[in-house]
């Protein structure tokens, strides 16, 4: 576990955490990431205004930190075929689950939700085996 | 404060906690659902202290009546009943974040790393959503 970082781990779990807390105390809604994604281009909505904003502020905070903060840069070691298998998988997955790690594993745990709960479990525990499957059964993603 | 602004305050807490936090970098995710590997648990430390976080602040909250730039609180029953859709959305999900270690807030909190990567999956991930609401329309 050489590249265990638990310090600044919890520090931006807690910062997430904040930000759900916030989004409740203010709009009154959960904050989850898929759901937001889908919301936000509902243009028939008149909701889908706030969803931009969140999303927006999201993208601009992660990308003025990494230009200025230094961080190990990701090695993106997966195929354009593999991305896009896995986009659609995540798309489609997080809107018949009615959400993904944000919205289940935080907000809806948080809230004690046994919908929450089994769907995390569920989710950890295939991706668990998917990473187990083709990293060391199969030998073909590192 | 306004709808608008408050949710771009709280898209800037969640978009630095995950930058923080290096969620965003799908080989830290991937090293983390990777338990019989090199082991990193910092994601179980991610989703502690949001949890402990959330959960305490929103015991307060909570006892509003209503949120501040609403007349009630959005919240889904969290006695639903767990059916197929939810099993089998969850199963689809966790087969592609472990194919490539992005989930839909990691990927947007991506963009920054200037690479192609973080935009096709998103584009992807926009497309399954349409593949979604195509599926579910017609029925």
């Amino acid at each position: 576990m050489e590249n265990f970082t638990p310090y600044s781990a919890f520090l931006g779990g807690s910062l997430i955490g904040l930000s759900a807390a916030l989004l409740m105390y203010f709009n009154g809604r959960i904050a989850g990431i898929s759901g937001m994604i889908a919301g936000a281009f509902d243009f028939k909505n008149s909701e889908h205004h706030w969803r931009l904003f969140f999303l927006g502020g999201l993208i601009l905070a992660a990308v003025i930190f990494n230009l200025f903060a230094p961080h190990v840069p990701a090695t993106y070691s997966r195929s354009t075929l593999l991305l896009i298998i896995s986009g659609v998988l995540v798309g489609y997955g997080t809107r018949l689950g009615n959400g993904c790690t944000s919205g289940h594993a935080v907000c809806g745990m948080a809230r004690l939700s046994i919908r929450s709960i089994v769907a995390t479990v569920t989710f950890m525990a295939v991706a668990i085996l998917t990473v187990f499957i083709t990293r060391h059964l199969l030998g073909i993603l590192q | 404060m306004t709808k608008n602004k408050a949710a771009l305050l709280c898209g800037i807490l969640f978009g630095l906690g995950l930058a923080i936090s290096q969620m965003n970098n799908p080989d830290k995710v991937l090293a983390f659902l990777d338990v019989t590997g090199n082991w990193d648990a910092s994601l179980a430390f991610v989703m502690g202290g949001a949890l402990i976080t959330l959960a305490t602040l929103q015991h307060f909250i909570l006892k509003r009546h209503q949120p501040i730039c609403d007349t009630e609180f959005h919240l889904p029953k969290t006695n639903n009943p767990i059916d197929k859709r939810l099993i089998l959305g969850a199963i689809l999900f966790g087969i592609g974040w472990g194919l490539v270690g992005f989930c839909p807030g990691a990927v947007l909190a991506a963009f920054g790393d200037g690479k192609i990567e973080p935009f096709l999956f998103t584009l992807a991930l926009g497309a399954g959503m349409m593949l979604f609401n195509k599926f579910h329309e017609t029925k």
